[in-house]
């Protein structure tokens, strides 16, 4: 428990050091998720353009 | 070079790599975590704080690189007229300006423990503050007019001029006096023990890995875009068209 501890404390510097990293997770998962949700909403509303009109030439690239 | 740019080309490339970047990106952080926040030792001088070098560099390094690829792209859409030279720099952008948000974030909260204050504005602070700007700015021109080609050729002209202050950046600690400490690689090695740069290189392939494959998703997204709005470019000219 004592080793948990002292890495949660961070020889004083928890109030520092974990927001720092706390930043950097939201930052970078965020950015995943917002990336994955207009990929897919992209993609859905593209594949309803699709159906709704016969296939153009360069749709296949 | 000029292979790349077309886009089946490019995107065949792209998605060859993804799986091995992201596959890298997560082992790298799994790798690199537990030794940057509990393995590696306390600086003598620093203590604990030295963990948020980790993310600090790291986020720095990935903001750089991704407005030289940016800059870079925007010339050769600008020069060659090259579409997927400018979907790559519109895909990567909202990534620079995360990573030099976190970069920002990161080093106030390094600032205020070890040199009393979160910010000064000093060279490498400001000009890195101006990297930021100069993001945002892309992203707002790029989509500021409703003509997207005069959008386009804006924010890739702000690109390419905004590139001047990448030099700033980095020459700006040995140029200026400043609280920011300098580089860490000196010519014939660095400047650090091992038992920092362990941590350090885990975290930047991770940080590098992690932008790799997050910009292939925003490369799709990015192109999905592109073929929406010449499908609906079509629709409106064919609906337009008189009835035979």
């Amino acid at each position: 428990m004592d080793a948990v501890t002292k890495v949660l404390e961070m020889g004083g510097y928890a109030m520092w050091v974990w927001p720092a990293y706390g930043a950097v997770a939201v930052g970078l998962i965020g950015l995943l998720l917002i990336t994955l949700r207009s990929l897919k909403a992209r993609e859905r509303e593209f594949a309803a353009v699709r159906r709704n009109r016969p296939p153009a030439p360069g749709d296949a690239a | 070079m000029h292979r790349f740019a077309n886009p089946t080309t490019f995107m065949r490339i792209a998605n060859a790599v993804f799986p091995w970047a992201a596959g890298l990106a997560v082992v790298l952080f799994l790798a690199g975590l537990p030794i940057a926040l509990v393995t590696s030792p306390p600086d003598y001088q620093q203590g604990d704080t030295v963990r948020l070098f980790y993310i600090h560099v790291p986020s720095a390094w990935i903001s750089l690189l991704v407005y030289g690829s940016m800059a870079v792209s925007s010339a050769a859409f600008l020069i060659w007229r090259h579409p997927m030279a400018n979907v790559s720099a519109r895909a990567i952008a909202p990534m620079g300006a995360t990573f030099t948000g976190l970069a920002l974030i990161t080093g106030m909260l390094w600032g205020q423990p070890m040199w009393g204050t979160f910010w000064v504005w000093d060279a490498r602070l400001t000009s890195f503050l101006l990297l930021f700007f100069l993001y945002l700015g892309y992203i707002a021109l790029a989509d500021a007019f409703e003509d997207p080609e005069r959008g386009d050729k804006a924010a890739a002209i702000l690109a390419v001029v905004g590139s001047v202050n990448l030099p700033i950046i980095h020459f700006s600690v040995e140029w200026w006096n400043t609280l920011h400490q300098p580089s860490i690689v000196k010519m014939g090695g660095f400047t650090v023990d091992g038992s920092i740069l362990l941590p350090l290189f885990l975290m930047l392939g991770a940080f590098t890995c992690y932008t790799v494959a997050v910009w292939v998703l925003r490369l799709r997204a990015e192109l999905l875009a592109v073929k929406l709005r010449n499908a609906r470019m079509s629709e409106v000219s064919l609906s337009r068209m008189p009835a035979e």
